[in-house]
């Protein structure tokens, strides 16, 4: 099995095991992606951890959007914003920085 | 939003010359014990694998009669091989249709006729051996199930039937895909394809409602398990998370609004895609369409309605009614209940089209038409629902309801070239169970043809939305979309459409 500073991750790079996750993982994670987490980048990801907290799931994208807006603005509450600081969706890119699951399904 | 290179487009799509081996791989990523010990499989490929395949070959072409036929009969007339999206789209002639279900064939003729026990080389027969397992788990998984090819054979060859028994037979070894095998676990143990838990769902719903609020106005309500609703509402879960999914999904609950029909969706039954389906696996198939029949009994509906989902559409379309009793055709207890509880005067299931099709025709729903003058809109007809499916009992009619509820909501529509809709539709590229990163590559090339179609048309025609009524299909054009030098918010749900130009009556004026 793969690991990411000692942690077990998945096929695809995801944390086996959430509560492994710190910020050190994170910066790990996305230098591979070659992204530089910046404070939005660090918005996203504490609401998508304080959202699986409460929920054991992550929010949907439009939850998300939302409650971007109201911390960061509306004009950086929309999905365009969000893929252009994760290229690869801020759902699944998003949670593997988060420590989160894959969303799977349709998506 | 991919780092993959854009691929130009030639001004007309050719055949294209072989490119032997050039999609050989290991396939996608393989399923954990775990997750095939929940659906019942075998957790990694047992040691007698090859005699327990064997036996599973002989019960499956027993049980689908089709599967034999199909298999005895290919004349290698050729017809199919320029027919599949995924050989235009990579080249690799393991990818022309026959060739795929050739892998199938020369495993069956080995063991199953009498040529191929005494003469195995003279027709093609061969042994299941680890190469011919490595060639079926790979290309078996480069087949998306759409039927195209299907369509274009003279005798009707389904190649989709035998890729669904071929994936059947290897879940039975133990060697299984991760993407829908993991799916399918969620689905038994939540409800959905997502692993959506009730309170996120429940949470989701009310932010929905406050944006339609905000926007319009309106209270639209997206109710969630209320009993004695008129309708039970089945779509598919990425409606509640994906884009642009979604805004179908507020669509819908406008339409309700309108219709002043009550409806509600299910927590317990909270998906109405059946991966079960692509794994060609009835028993699963089945544990998923009896979630939705527990909860249309739970729920004491009248009418159970299905969301915006290609494969979803032909399990309730064609199969729900034998494995289910949803229709008609179960004769336990349970189906005659349900039988008995449902409105024999409407369609049962009805598509989320022919309801909002029936209230344009009956002039119940009005529009502004001008919201979507933006717009050059052009429709995908996506697999499932075009060769596995009807609505609004008229020949034609699953080709027939969509556009028209598109050219209600807007005036701007233009059809793709016409040797690739309807019932020769291409593919988006992601069907089947292959809707997965570790398949990105071949989803790419795997939408060329699609993809071509459209370029066409943006050039002619200044089309620059792609409406569809399949998760799958969009979320692999908003992944597939820059690919080709488009927009990847071009594509919408239908009702997305039908969403932005109904008009509402204001809570005042019900």
């Amino acid at each position: 099995m793969a690991e990411i500073l000692g942690a077990e991750v998945d096929e695809e790079g995801y944390l086996l095991n959430v509560s492994d996750w710190n910020v050190e993982i994170a910066n790990a994670m996305s230098q591979e992606d070659g992204i530089n987490l910046s404070t939005e980048h660090w918005e996203v990801i504490n609401f998508l951890q304080a959202y699986y907290k409460e929920y054991e799931f992550a929010p949907a994208v439009r939850v998300l959007t939302k409650a971007i807006a109201k911390k960061l603005g509306n004009d950086k509450g929309n999905s365009r914003y969000l893929y252009s600081l994760f290229p690869y969706g801020p759902a699944k890119q998003g949670c593997r920085f988060a420590g989160l699951p894959k969303p799977t399904g349709c998506v | 939003m991919s780092k993959n290179s854009i691929e130009k487009l030639p001004t007309y799509l050719a055949i294209p010359p072989l490119k032997k081996d050039s999609m050989a791989g290991k396939g996608p990523f393989k399923a954990s014990i775990d997750i095939q010990k929940d659906l019942g499989f075998p957790g990694e490929k047992i040691d007698n694998w090859q005699q327990v395949a064997i036996n599973k070959i002989a019960e499956t072409k027993s049980k689908y009669r089709s599967v034999q036929v199909f298999l005895d009969s290919c004349m290698k007339c050729g017809v199919c091989t320029d027919k599949c999206h995924y050989y235009l789209g990579t080249a690799d002639p393991k990818n022309m249709p026959v060739a795929r279900q050739d892998l199938f064939r020369s495993v069956y003729r080995r063991h199953f006729t009498f040529a191929g026990k005494y003469f195995p080389k003279l027709v093609g027969a061969k042994e299941f051996d680890e190469d011919m397992l490595d060639d079926w788990y790979n290309y078996f998984h480069q087949c998306s199930q759409c039927r195209r090819c299907a369509v274009f054979c003279p005798i009707g060859i389904d190649t989709a039937e035998i890729s669904m028994a071929a994936r059947e037979v290897m879940n039975a070894i133990g060697v299984g895909q991760k993407y829908p095998n993991q799916i399918l676990g969620k689905i038994n143990k939540i409800g959905n394809n997502l692993g959506m838990p009730e309170p996120a769902l429940r949470d989701t719903l009310a932010d929905l409602e406050e944006e339609i609020k905000e926007e319009t106005g309106v209270n639209v309500k997206l109710p969630l398990d209320i009993k004695n609703s008129e309708v039970l509402m089945v779509t598919p879960s990425a409606d509640f998370f994906a884009e642009p999914h979604i805004d179908g999904l507020i669509g819908y609950a406008k339409v309700f609004h309108q219709s002043g029909v009550s409806w509600t969706l299910s927590s317990y039954a909270s998906e109405a895609a059946n991966f079960g389906m692509f794994i060609g696996n009835y028993d699963v198939m089945r544990q998923g369409a009896l979630r939705i029949r527990k909860a249309a009994l739970d729920l004491n509906v009248k009418r159970v309605v299905v969301g915006e989902c290609g494969h979803a559409w032909r399990v309730a379309y064609s199969f729900w009614n034998t494995l289910t009793g949803l229709g008609s055709g179960g004769s336990d207890e349970y189906s005659l209940k349900l039988q008995n509880q449902l409105d024999s005067n409407y369609p049962q299931p009805q598509h989320m089209i022919e309801f909002t099709y029936d209230l344009i025709q009956r002039d119940k729903l009005s529009f502004d038409k001008s919201k979507n003058d933006h717009r050059v809109v052009t429709f995908h007809d996506s697999c499932n629902v075009a060769r596995g499916s009807n609505m609004g009992d008229i020949e034609n009619g699953q080709f027939i309801l969509p556009r028209e509820v598109i050219k209600a909501a807007c005036n701007n529509f233009s059809d793709m070239h016409k040797s690739t809709i309807k019932s020769a539709t291409f593919c988006c590229g992601g069907g089947g169970g292959l809707l997965t990163d570790d398949l990105i590559d071949l989803r790419i090339k795997g939408a060329k043809p699609r993809m071509h179609a459209l370029k066409q048309s943006e050039q002619d025609n200044g089309v620059n939305t792609l409406a569809a009524i399949c998760a799958i299909c969009k979320s692999q054009f908003s992944k597939v979309l820059p690919n080709y030098d488009f927009d990847p918010y071009m594509i919408v749900s239908v009702h997305q459409l039908v969403s932005d130009a109904i008009i509402l009556t204001k809570d005042s004026e019900t």
